[in-house]
């Protein structure tokens, strides 16, 4: 008996609900754990592929040296800029390796390693940073999107472009990568947005390395975790320890194979710390304490699986030194590589514009070529 | 050829047949944007493809310009051939990025390896007594972007034509559509549509040879008019629609410049910055010995669009026309 229909009882004010109001999704299974997911060092470990963890190490130890052989280039200025992926290079190699063949990645500029991971030739992956052309590559034949500068801007792509698979039919997954700083940006939400309402198969991952230049995390998000913020689109968020790079293929590889069988997007926070500064350009000491840093690098992810292999009797010194040795031949290739300078065809600045060039274009052409023709003159 | 029934048409029905035709055609051509489903779009141009392709087809979106061309992108990247639309001129700005940063240099960023075959719908301009943001002419900014195709039709028959090429294209295409054209009528045949010319030709609407009036869009109907009032004066004005503001037919507006000698450039959007400095200029350049007077504007105002009620007064109309063409009278030194 309600209210209103108890004998002399005045008809009392009942505000009413809004009209079949209910929750869309359950909230529930889409939170983060708590704790970023790990599993060198944990029972976990036991069940990961002996095989895999030696391929991620090697490409690790690959990916440490490139950082630094990238970094020595700027320095004798054969790279305009290069931001390092030092300390970060689980999260690369790791990501990289749970796609397949036919899978997409977008990467941020600071994700080179993935590409090069992925089997891209490690010079056509620094064209944008030695400043030669702005891609080095053909996207479709490698099925890497061109390194993006602006933040968060390649998300909404990567949504795109799995979007459209799925209308074909194709069983492709995109992988796109972002840092903490691209969160804050509107094209993240609005890319989470599209992904969760299309139910797309892409998977996000935030490499939150703690800066975006020198402003630090808390300064940016009041988010629980960034990992968080999947619940507000209604795609699971799932927090892992990146420099775990078996933690990391494992929560990546399940988000991609869920996105494959139409499970759509997840969101996941890989939580690591960029050891180098942002770019050559910047200066770190600014901004964090080297305490910080020290810490970090007792968390360091080489040194993580190499202490996993060797307790398992996966890795030996003989190991060790092949892999390092194998980094140390790709590194000397990139320096060479690199060391020569790019031949640069200026009348190039005009064969790409348009798919044809126009009138206007075609007059332009003709100008530098006179220019170029009499510097030549001049020689 | 059989002859198709030939009856009016608007301009808003001309565009959603190309979208039509373009989508029976080609399966990679998907339409996108908020509103464009159940609804056809707030000016009905999509009315009826979701109907008939299919919501995988033409897909109402969230509401987000950047979400909407940005997946737009990718999109393209797998080879499909999306025409997005942007509800009105200045909901687009939050796509601006989208547009400037990664829609117009794709092509170029990855040296021909992905070009981007996106055509974006832009209703633009004002007359139609829309509030603040709805009336925008925001052409100048496309035009300084490189790696766009920027155009804009003025009849019922361009309409379809240019959106066939617009869609047509291998590049991205901002599509300008003058809404208060989307009701003007003309004769036309849907069964027997327009020839689907390539973009980048302007064309003489009226020829005459006291002077030029050069064009495009929204305008093109004042400047026929004003040619019109003009002749009553002893002025015969051939008005030139320029069509494609980007690639911009030098040849076309030189050669009428070259024969008449006079030239106004008329547009709605801005003087200062606008499209008529570029365009006036340009003229000057190349025609400098045949003017017998310095290239002129007509423009909107240098302010922000003005609310419904006063617009009449910021927009060119007629009479503004034909003060500017009683100034080409120009006599050295005066």
């Amino acid at each position: 008996m309600t209210v209103q229909e108890l004998p002399g009882a005045a008809a009392a004010y009942r505000p009413t609900p809004p009209p079949a109001w209910k929750p869309r999704t359950d909230p529930t299974p889409l939170l983060p754990d708590p704790e970023p997911y790990r599993v060198l060092g944990t029972d976990a470990a036991a069940g990961a592929d002996p095989e895999l963890l030696l391929r991620l190490y090697a490409q690790l130890v690959r990916g440490r040296r490139y950082n630094a052989q990238a970094t020595a280039l700027t320095k004798q200025g054969r790279l305009a800029v290069y931001p390092s992926s030092t300390g970060q290079e689980a999260c690369e190699v790791a990501a990289a390796l749970a796609l397949e063949e036919r899978d997409w990645l977008f990467p941020s500029y600071r994700d080179t390693l993935a590409a090069v991971a992925r089997g891209l030739d490690p010079v056509q992956a620094l064209t944008l940073l030695r400043g030669d052309w702005h891609t080095g590559y053909d996207p479709r034949e490698h099925r890497i999107a061109p390194l993006c500068t602006p933040l968060a801007t390649q998300l909404p792509h990567a949504v795109g472009l799995a979007h459209a698979a799925r209308l074909k039919g194709d069983d492709v997954v995109a992988l796109a990568m972002v840092g903490d700083g691209g969160t804050s940006e509107g094209d993240f939400h609005e890319a989470l947005n599209f992904a969760a309402v299309w139910r797309a198969p892409v998977v996000f991952l935030v490499q939150n390395n703690g800066f975006a230049i020198s402003v630090p995390l808390a300064k940016q998000t009041a988010a629980p975790s960034l990992a968080h913020k999947a619940v507000g689109y209604g795609m699971p968020g799932r927090l892992v320890d990146g420099n775990d790079a078996a933690a990391v293929h494992e929560v990546v590889g399940d988000a991609v194979a869920k996105a494959r069988r139409g499970g759509g997007p997840t969101l996941i926070e890989a939580v690591t710390y960029r050891i180098d500064a942002h770019t050559n350009a910047d200066d770190a000491t600014r901004y964090r304490a080297e305490g910080e840093v020290e810490t970090w690098r007792a968390h360091d992810p080489i040194r993580l699986l190499e202490r996993e292999l060797t307790e398992r009797g996966l890795l030996d010194e003989h190991g060790i030194r092949a892999a390092a040795d194998a980094a140390e031949t790709m590194a000397a290739d990139l320096r060479e590589r690199m060391n020569a300078d790019p031949v640069l065809d200026p009348m190039d600045l005009f064969e790409h514009v348009y798919a044809e060039q126009t009138t206007q274009l075609r007059e332009q052409a003709a100008q530098l070529r006179a220019e170029l023709d009499a510097e030549e003159e001049a020689r | 050829m059989t002859t198709a029934a030939v009856k009016p048409a608007s301009m808003a029905q001309a565009l959603q047949r190309a979208m039509r035709d373009a989508m029976a055609e080609d399966p990679a051509v998907h339409v996108l944007g908020e509103d464009v489903g159940a609804l056809g779009g707030v000016f009905r141009v999509t009315d009826g493809l979701v109907k008939e392709f299919g919501e995988d087809r033409c897909t109402d979106t969230p509401l987000a310009e950047a979400g909407i061309l940005g997946t737009a992108v990718g999109m393209a990247m797998y080879g499909l051939r999306p025409v997005v639309e942007m509800q009105f001129d200045a909901f687009a700005y939050p796509a601006f990025e989208q547009l400037i940063s990664h829609v117009s240099r794709m092509r170029n960023r990855t040296r021909g390896g992905m070009p981007l075959p996106i055509t974006v719908r832009v209703p633009y301009g004002g007359g139609i007594g829309g509030v603040e943001h709805h009336s925008d002419s925001s052409e100048a900014y496309y035009m300084a972007t490189p790696g766009l195709h920027v155009v804009t039709p003025a009849t019922v028959d361009d309409a379809y034509g240019m959106l066939r090429a617009a869609i047509a294209s291998d590049d991205p295409v901002v599509f300008l559509e003058p809404k208060r054209l989307y009701w003007s009528k003309a004769q036309w045949s849907p069964d027997a549509p327009a020839a689907v010319e390539p973009i980048g030709r302007a064309v003489v609407r009226r020829p005459g040879r006291s002077a030029t009036l050069i064009t495009y869009g929204p305008s093109v109907p004042v400047c026929m008019e004003a040619a019109e009032a003009a002749a009553a004066e002893g002025w015969d004005l051939e008005v030139v629609d320029l069509r494609s503001l980007v690639p911009f037919d030098d040849e076309t507006v030189c050669a009428s410049v070259r024969r008449t000698g006079r030239a106004v450039v008329v547009h709605e959007s801005t003087g200062f910055g606008g499209p008529g400095g570029e365009i006036a200029a340009r003229v000057t350049e190349r025609c400098f010995h045949h003017l017998e007077a310095p290239v002129l504007r007509v423009a909107g105002f240098d302010i922000p669009y003005p609310p419904p009620m006063l617009e009449r007064h910021h927009l060119p109309g007629v009479d503004r026309v034909l003060d500017a063409v009683a100034r080409l009278q120009w006599e050295a030194g005066s």
